[in-house]
């Protein structure tokens, strides 16, 4: 009996460590989950006259990807972007995060362009502005602006299953 | 000789790899002080152990650059700690403020530390209860 009390303790620290254990630090919730994405509005990779942002998918439930050529998950990822594009379920917007134009110009020719267009972000700032921190990272946006989902590391059909399709059905942030 | 050349070759070049911040920010000693201050508090979130300061991620350099921007624009610190923690969260300070999500991490050092006192406290007190020769099973 004079051990019930160090073992309860011991039990309870065996729970909270193993809880950390299995949680990724790299993984940090966004604090605009649940809340109005930020907006931006810089030129397009591929036409640089024009200006694209976020007003362009106002109104409709769309999927915002920062990726980068020099990101090695952006190209893993980049098969299945295709393949969703493909499906026409969601409209994929890109923002090609501290990137060099002509890589990631020949990188959609090689690859393929799954986006609507690629919001040019040379110098990292729309990046700060979505507290984006390491490529890819991707986002649901709602129809009016919320952000519902931040998937953090290269996308794929599992994931996509289970994380997001559930959300688009219903339209509800995640928690 | 020669070793002793390397060697003394090798200081010079780590000691050249300290600094990754070296230019200097502002004129005013002021403005400087701020800068420097404020990227010892703000961590890298690329390179989660790091300072901005310290780091020569390109996220690290990006987010030098907006507080010596918002710095130059007049911000004061806590707006510039706004800035960043609407956009990273807490965990992008060191020193993340008090608030309803933070509240544990501040109190729980604490409420540990009374916690291990009024047991060590319970413990002396019941040792010196206790009769020098008596037997610690007429206790139970």
């Amino acid at each position: 009996m004079r051990f019930a009390i160090p073992i309860v303790v011991f039990l309870l620290l065996v729970v909270v460590f193993s809880f950390g254990l299995f949680n990724d630090p790299r993984e940090l919730p966004s604090p605009f989950l649940g809340e109005q994405a930020p907006t931006f509005e810089v030129a397009s990779l591929t036409e640089p006259e024009r200006i694209v942002g976020s007003a362009d998918y106002s109104g409709k439930m769309a999927l915002v990807n920062v990726w980068a050529t020099w990101c090695g998950g952006c190209r893993q990822e980049h098969g299945f972007l295709m393949q969703l594009a493909r499906s026409g379920a969601i409209p994929i917007y890109g923002i090609n995060w501290r990137d060099n134009r002509e890589e990631a110009l020949r990188w959609l020719q090689q690859l393929g362009d799954p986006y609507e267009f690629s919001a040019f972000d040379a110098d990292g700032r729309v990046g700060i502005d979505w507290g984006v921190y390491g490529a890819p990272e991707t986002f649901l946006i709602s129809p009016d602006g919320i952000v519902l989902h931040k998937h953090l590391g290269p996308l794929n059909a599992a994931i996509w299953q289970e994380d997001f399709v559930p959300l688009i059905d219903a339209g509800e942030p995640s928690s | 000789m020669r070793p002793l050349i390397a060697c003394a070759l090798l200081f010079a070049m780590a000691s050249a790899a300290l600094a990754i911040d070296t230019d200097k920010a502002f004129d005013d000693p002021e403005l400087q002080a701020r800068y420097e201050h404020i990227i010892e508090e703000v961590r890298c979130l690329k390179c989660q152990n790091q300072s901005i300061k310290d780091s020569n991620a390109f996220l690290a350099g990006d987010l030098r650059r907006e507080i010596r921007r918002m710095l130059g624009e007049g911000k004061t610190d806590d707006e510039i700690y706004d800035f960043l923690v609407a956009r990273y969260g807490e965990f992008a300070l060191y020193r993340p403020r008090m608030s309803g999500k933070t509240l544990v991490l501040w109190i729980a050092p604490i409420a540990l530390l009374l916690a291990g006192g009024f047991v060590l406290v319970n413990i002396l007190r019941r040792r010196m209860a206790m009769p020098m020769e008596g037997d610690a099973a007429a206790e139970e």
